[in-house]
């Protein structure tokens, strides 16, 4: 584990520096446009929230603007792609990936077009707005559709990082960016690798798999379990699609047991997967952290994460509980 | 069976070999539903003198031989049913050898039910859910003009397909680049699956719908190959402007008993009929 790393776990994430993802993404954006005239980038409507005011002033040719129309966003992004461009589609993951499914299917999956989708303010950013704006869905709808890579990157040097891997990319994917300020959680230098799990904690007595926003408390809750004498393994399962069967597997031969922990529902997504995968493979007692089968309510991202138990005293519990029936 | 697009000594002889070329088109379509035991007849049919005159007429700068050409000419086939007109048209015009058609549905083929990319040469978007070919040509276009490319995008559409909202935020787009590198072609056969367009969801004024959209718009007989040409040879219709051509064609034109009926939009012909529909097309497959 690196310094960084190191620093890092001693700091609760609200005290700490905090990050706003989108930051990362939209600059290296620009540097992926400053370097390669085949980026472009393409928003419905939503300028500001796609923090893309300074890719439109720096490369007005190559910024589309289709309006409130999803569908057509991402159509339009594949005939990009056909023509020898490669697209960001970037717009509120909510809309994005509901309003036009059958496209991201068809036109991106099917058709293994080089089109980028970054889902933004992802999972239960817009909290208060309620269920219409939470994305919730994003992971479990993105990650069935074959071909497709789904990324989930857990703090701002690793949504840069994705993003620079993604310009070289073959075939779609979905990068989930979310806009909940989140500490830093990877070294400076850390090199992103598709399908690849991060290690950020060992331990040999539980393994918590997260990814996103909720792997710095992830690295919390394993700080107060080695308190009270349990040792957690932390992965960061930034790529959700392709899994890391590997990382999985070694986990439940060196823990007892899986938390996974997922800002979203928590069926079909990360825990989903895994759960798919060690269900054949390896059964493996699981808790799957998530949000359970209804809409949420209204309230603040952190308020929402705290009602559904997406905290560190939520992973805490849960490793406690598993390791209990362990015994 | 390859061939080039036509250089015709004059111009009612070039019109007499793309009725004959169109003709083959929709025999070798019929042949392959009858085959498959599935397919769209009537939308194959109404298309193909389209596709003829595309193909063969000289309007697509293609090459076979290089499907990927980076300056060719995009054509997408929005109304992806209507495989069976297409890939007849790809494989005569030399994407790949006719003899293939005969696999059109068989497991494994590369001839799926609707197109597929990344299989058939000559296919630049995989289509059948309707309403996502203008989209992706609006995309095409832009990515032309980025990248300050001549080439252009024409997308055929069924009449019934412009139900989906999909066409009419493509459609917002293209006119406010004003992308007059782009052309859509409807299909206008007035018949959708479940019986006439005007009586499931009425389309008119559809050339009024365009124009309000900012699109150029003209009509042609979609039957008649010099008028095609015509209006094919004078594209873009107004310079800063994209285009539309709604082109009046009849379901299941050539064959009498398909004519015009909605039960024949996927309707299978008998070994009977293909011989009828034979003599009537006059024309001649044997692939």
């Amino acid at each position: 584990m690196s310094e960084m790393e190191r620093t890092v776990l001693s700091e609760a994430p609200t005290t700490g520096k905090l990050f706003d993802c989108r930051d990362a993404y939209s600059s290296a954006l620009e540097a992926m446009a400053e370097q390669d005239k085949r980026v472009c980038a393409v928003i419905n409507d939503s300028l500001s929230s796609a923090k893309l005011k300074g890719f439109k002033t720096r490369f007005p040719d190559r910024f589309i603007n289709v309006g409130i129309a999803e569908q057509n966003l991402v159509g339009v992004g594949c005939g990009l792609a056909n023509s020898g461009m490669i697209p960001y589609l970037c717009g509120a993951s909510c809309f994005l990936t509901a309003r036009a499914l059958e496209q991201i299917k068809v036109d991106l999956a099917y058709s293994r077009t080089n089109v980028r989708i970054c889902g933004m303010s992802s999972g239960m950013a817009y909290g208060q707005l309620g269920p219409t704006h939470h994305s919730i869905e994003d992971v479990a709808w993105t990650r069935v559709i074959p071909n497709m890579a789904v990324v989930v990157p857990a703090d701002h040097i690793e949504t840069a990082a994705a993003m620079r891997y993604s310009l070289h990319h073959e075939g779609p994917m979905f990068l989930r960016i979310s806009r909940i300020p989140v500490p830093q959680v990877h070294a400076e230098d850390y090199t992103f690798r598709l399908g690849k799990a991060v290690k950020l904690r060992d331990g040999n007595d539980v393994t918590i798999v997260t990814n996103g926003v909720l792997v710095c408390r992830a690295l919390d809750a394993a700080q107060t379990l080695e308190e009270r004498g349990i040792s957690a393994r932390v992965l960061n399962m930034s790529t959700v699609k392709p899994l890391d069967r590997e990382a999985i597997l070694d986990a439940t031969r060196s823990t007892k047991g899986l938390v996974t922990a997922e800002e979203g529902l928590a069926a079909g997504g990360l825990g989903g997967a895994i759960a798919e995968l060690l269900a054949v493979e390896h059964p493996t007692r699981m808790r799957i952290l998530g949000v359970p089968d209804v809409f949420a309510p209204t309230g603040s991202a952190e308020y929402l994460l705290e009602h559904f138990g997406l905290t560190a005293a939520g992973m805490v519990q849960a490793a406690i509980d598993l390791m209990k029936v362990e015994r | 069976m390859a061939e080039t697009a036509h250089d015709p000594a004059d111009s009612a002889e070039q019109v007499q070999w793309l009725r004959r070329k169109a003709n083959w088109i929709r025999l070798s379509a019929m042949t392959m539903t009858h085959h498959a035991h599935l397919g769209h007849t009537g939308g194959d049919l109404s298309s193909a003198d389209i596709l003829s005159v595309l193909f063969f007429g000289g309007i697509l700068r293609i090459d076979p031989a290089q499907p990927r050409w980076p300056q060719r000419d995009r054509f997408i086939l929005s109304k992806g049913h209507c495989s069976g007109a297409f890939y007849s048209t790809l494989a005569a015009r030399g994407f790949f050898p006719v003899e293939q058609l005969k696999t059109f549905m068989d497991p494994l083929s590369m001839l799926n039910g609707h197109p597929d990319r990344n299989k058939v040469p000559g296919v630049e978007a995989n289509t059948g859910p309707l309403g996502h070919g203008l989209p992706i040509g609006v995309g095409a276009a832009l990515g032309a003009r980025m990248q300050q490319e001549a080439w252009r995008v024409f997308v055929l559409t069924g009449d019934g397909e412009l139900q989906e909202g999909s066409n009419w935020e493509a459609a917002m787009t293209a006119q406010h680049y004003g992308l007059d590198n782009l052309t859509i072609i409807v299909d206008r056969n007035r018949l959708q699956q479940g019986d006439f367009t005007e009586k499931t969801l009425r389309m008119e004024p559809l050339a009024d719908r365009w124009r309000s959209f900012g699109f150029a718009v003209r009509e042609v007989d979609g039957h008649d190959h010099a008028a095609l040409l015509d209006r094919f040879g004078s594209l873009p219709f107004e310079p800063g402007k994209p285009s539309c051509l709604i082109a009046h064609t009849t379901k299941g034109k050539g064959v009498s008993f398909a004519e015009n009926q909605p039960a024949w939009h996927h309707g299978v012909p008998t070994r009977e009929q293909l011989a009828v529909a034979a003599s009537e097309l006059d024309a001649e497959v044997n692939w």
